[in-house]
């Protein structure tokens, strides 16, 4: 078992990480925060371009059939630019969901879409994922639980601390699947959508303690860079163990998503726990580090902090990731 | 005879007939709707309007002096007033630069004519104050602001930048320290200047969740009268280690805000039905005992001024130096304790919002944009005011000076360990 990126997921992360600093990406937040979805909807078709919106799609329906690895590279990569829309959704989720759940009518009609880039999708799945984040400005909204799979009707908005999250409540439309199979599926969209969320979380967290560094080697005072104090030192270097220790988790849940659905539950519910801790202790200490310069919004940490609040505690919470690991370990899932 | 024995938590008659008059008259006149955020016009002429009911009713500074409005009520009692205050959930104190930080300064370090021209107006709202501080180059490292005050007739002209000043948008007034020397600590003098003079520029802050909390001064050669030097002139820095001792300690962050607020997380805990997740149960189990533990503390502290200020009985004769008296004097005497209790009351208020929102799970994130940077702790049932109150709470380790200043104060200065390179 390999849980370090290979040389060509290392390349990919290069590739996508060149896409996104070019994009401007505060920027294409803003708007898209303030109903200007057009730019970010631009940018999503980057990424289909650079084979990320395909990646847990099957060669069949036009994807790349990656293995999940790759999907926690990209969401990684994706958290560390805060880009705004529905990642752990759209490329981890639905694309599972829906593979998994096995007909072949919804596959045709979305898999290639979602692939290529010409469809973002979102879900709820109440109540880990309440709302659908986006529904208004996605092409493709469902709402599911453990019987049933629908198209969900966009309703009313509620705000995220996270002003790029665009929250909507969805009623339900449309039946799309019904039966013994949902459940497994809608299972596997959890999973999958817990780790692209946990990458995101890890990838933020890394942004943070880059850019708490840089800053703590900038800012001076009583006559040196406070990066100088030890104070400031101990606590930045707790968070470079938190985040490095996160990240063979996460690599060990991806693996567990493809080959080992025994171990699943717990190895994912491992990562999330890890990762959000991980990065909340980042951005804990990246506001700390900043002073009163990171509480002012213009200094730009919030876009990060605030993804790092609010997926810290969606696509299940850290009490319901605990409680799987729990009944995994007593029920003796111990390999 | 102190309200509060050693091992008694009894309140006397008096204080139980304060807390119920204050319980009451909270009952009876605090909105049911909260008021419209403090840093909109709306919500600035709102809370003014607060105050001067709580003065009238003379609820509004009960520790002071009765010639000024208060009611010279003890120490104790003012933690009774706080604890019932926000149990009540009352409006935030919009002058609470002024009536928690300038106030106690006042009272030390101020004229006669200072406190009669001030006090009054500040106990009404008639005029709010913002604290004027911290410059671009000069947060923690204080001493190291640039901002000056030059001698003109019959005052200064103040000059420079301030930043992150709480208020300083919609208040009246500021305070602030100014360079009048090249000495770093005893070049510096403390002044009151009138935030509408001439030569004065705000420019408003927008914080992290949306509200405008803060804002930086400019300032162009504004005049301020020899009346509004507090202290000596060179002598500032010594009066604002005065202030910050207030704003470190119990006064600006008084423990009711955190009773209040652990006795809310309780009921969302209990609401929520969460009990079964063992961390999370334990997580609110030690904020509840961290939020008894900072209310006790302060009875005892509290109880113990009331005594200090009591002229003492000459001790028995032998027994003058008891060890153990000695040690805890010399913690509490050294004027540097407020550093613990700054470091207490920030990291459980953290703490306490931080389980609050793990309890709310996904619906943590919805509502409450705006964290106001005066903001009260949430409710039990509602998601916005825990991530008001949780934006709020993380502020709380950086201002009034950084908790990683703080702890090298306790560790020099409160327990003796070798000064550090600065
Ligand atoms: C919500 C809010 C409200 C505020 N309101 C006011 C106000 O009303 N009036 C006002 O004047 N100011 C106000 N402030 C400013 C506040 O006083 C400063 O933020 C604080 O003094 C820290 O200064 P700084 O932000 O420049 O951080 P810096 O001093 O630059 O510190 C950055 C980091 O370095 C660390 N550091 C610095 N020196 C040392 C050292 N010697 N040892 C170890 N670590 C060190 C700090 O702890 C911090 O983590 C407010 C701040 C906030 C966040």
């Amino acid at each position: 078992m390999k849980l370090t990126p290979s040389a060509e997921q290392e390349q990919f992360a290069a590739a996508l990480h060149a896409m996104l600093t070019e994009a401007d990406i505060p920027t294409v937040a803003r708007q898209w925060a303030a109903d200007d979805p057009a730019p970010g909807q631009v940018l999503w078709r980057r990424l289909a371009e650079l084979g990320v919106t395909g990646l847990a799609v099957p060669a069949r329906w036009g994807g790349l059939a990656a293995h999940p690895a790759d999907l926690v590279v990209a969401c990684e990569e994706l958290g560390h630019h805060a880009l705004p829309g529905p990642a752990a959704e759209s490329i981890a989720a639905l694309p599972m969901l829906l593979t998994t759940l096995g007909d072949d009518a919804l596959c045709e009609t979305w898999l290639p879409r979602l692939a290529n880039g010409e469809v973002i999708g979102t879900l709820a799945v109440p109540p880990h994922v309440p709302y659908a984040t986006d529904a208004d400005v996605v092409s493709l909204v469902l709402r599911a639980d453990e019987q049933t799979l629908r198209l969900g009707v966009p309703g009313p908005r509620r705000r995220s601390v996270d002003d790029t999250r665009r929250l909507v409540e969805v009623a339900d439309g449309a039946l799309l699947a019904t039966g013994p199979a949902v459940g497994p599926a809608v299972g596997h969209a959890l999973n999958a959508g817990a780790l692209a969320c946990a990458a995101q979380l890890l990838g933020a967290g890394h942004a943070l303690l880059e850019t708490t560094l840089r800053y703590a080697g900038q800012r001076t005072q009583f006559g040196q860079p406070i990066g100088q104090f030890q104070a400031v030192k101990h606590q930045l270097a707790d968070v470079a163990i938190g985040l490095e220790f996160a990240r063979p988790l996460l690599y060990a849940a991806a693996v567990a998503l493809a080959d080992h659905p025994t171990t699943t539950a717990r190895d994912v519910s491992a990562a999330k726990v890890a990762c959000a801790d991980a990065a909340q202790r980042a951005a804990r200490t990246a506001l700390q580090v900043h002073g009163a310069i990171g509480y002012a919004r213009e200094s730009g940490l919030g876009s990060w902090l605030t993804r790092i609040w609010a997926l810290a505690r969606t696509w299940g919470t850290q009490s319901w990731h605990r409680e799987r690991i729990r009944t995994a370990l007593a029920t003796g899932a111990l390999t | 005879m102190s309200p509060v024995g050693t091992m008694n938590l009894d309140l006397d008659h008096e204080t139980r007939a304060f807390r119920a008059e204050v319980r009451s008259w909270l009952a009876a006149n605090v909105p049911t709707a909260p008021l419209p955020p403090v840093d909109t016009p709306e919500g600035d002429r709102a809370h003014r309007a607060w105050e001067r009911r709580l003065a009238a009713a003379g609820l509004s500074v009960v520790s002071w002096p009765t010639a000024y409005g208060g009611r010279d009520v003890s120490p104790l009692q003012w933690l009774i007033f706080e604890e019932e205050y926000h149990r009540a959930r009352a409006p935030v104190r919009i002058n609470q630069n002024g009536l928690f930080l300038l106030a106690p300064t006042l009272f030390t370090h101020g004229t006669a004519e200072q406190r009669a021209r001030l006090l009054p107006r500040m106990a009404r709202a008639d005029d709010v104050w913002a604290q004027a501080w911290s410059e671009p180059e000069a947060g923690s490292d204080l001493a190291g602001i640039r901002s000056r005050a030059v001698r003109t007739d019959g005052g200064w002209l103040l000059s420079g930048q301030k930043t992150w000043s709480t208020r300083a948008a919609q208040a009246d007034h500021a305070f602030g320290l100014f360079r009048t020397g090249v000495d770093r600590h005893r070049g510096l003098t403390y002044l009151m200047f009138d935030l509408r003079a001439a030569g004065v520029t705000v420019r408003p802050i927008q914080q992290v969740g949306g509200a405008t909390g803060f804002a930086e001064i400019f300032l162009d050669q504004v005049f301020v009268p020899d009346a509004d030097v507090l202290g000596a002139v060179d002598q500032g820095w010594t009066v604002a280690m005065s202030t910050a001792g207030h704003e470190r300690g119990l006064s600006l962050r008084s423990p009711g805000r955190f009773t209040a607020a652990a006795q809310r997380l309780v009921r969302l805990w209990c609401q929520a039905g969460t009990h079964t997740d063992p961390a999370l149960s334990d997580r609110v189990v030690a904020g509840w005992i961290a939020a008894r533990a900072y209310q006790l503390h302060s009875y005892g502290t509290a109880t113990q001024e009331a005594a200090d200020r009591t002229p003492e009985p000459p001790p028995p004769p032998g027994r003058a130096d008891r060890p153990a008296q000695a040690g805890a004097t010399a913690l509490r005497g050294s004027g540097h304790a407020a550093s613990m209790t700054k470091v207490f009351w920030s990291e459980l208020d953290v703490a306490l919002h931080e389980v609050a929102l793990d309890l709310l799970g996904p619906h943590a994130e919805t509502g409450g944009l705006r964290a106001d940077s005066a903001g009260r702790a949430g409710d039990a049932g509602g998601a916005d005011a825990w991530l008001d109150g949780y934006l709020f709470s993380l502020a709380g380790p950086i201002y009034a000076g950084t908790n990683e200043i703080q702890r090298t104060v306790i560790a020099e200065r409160v327990l003796g360990l070798p000064r550090g390179r600065r």
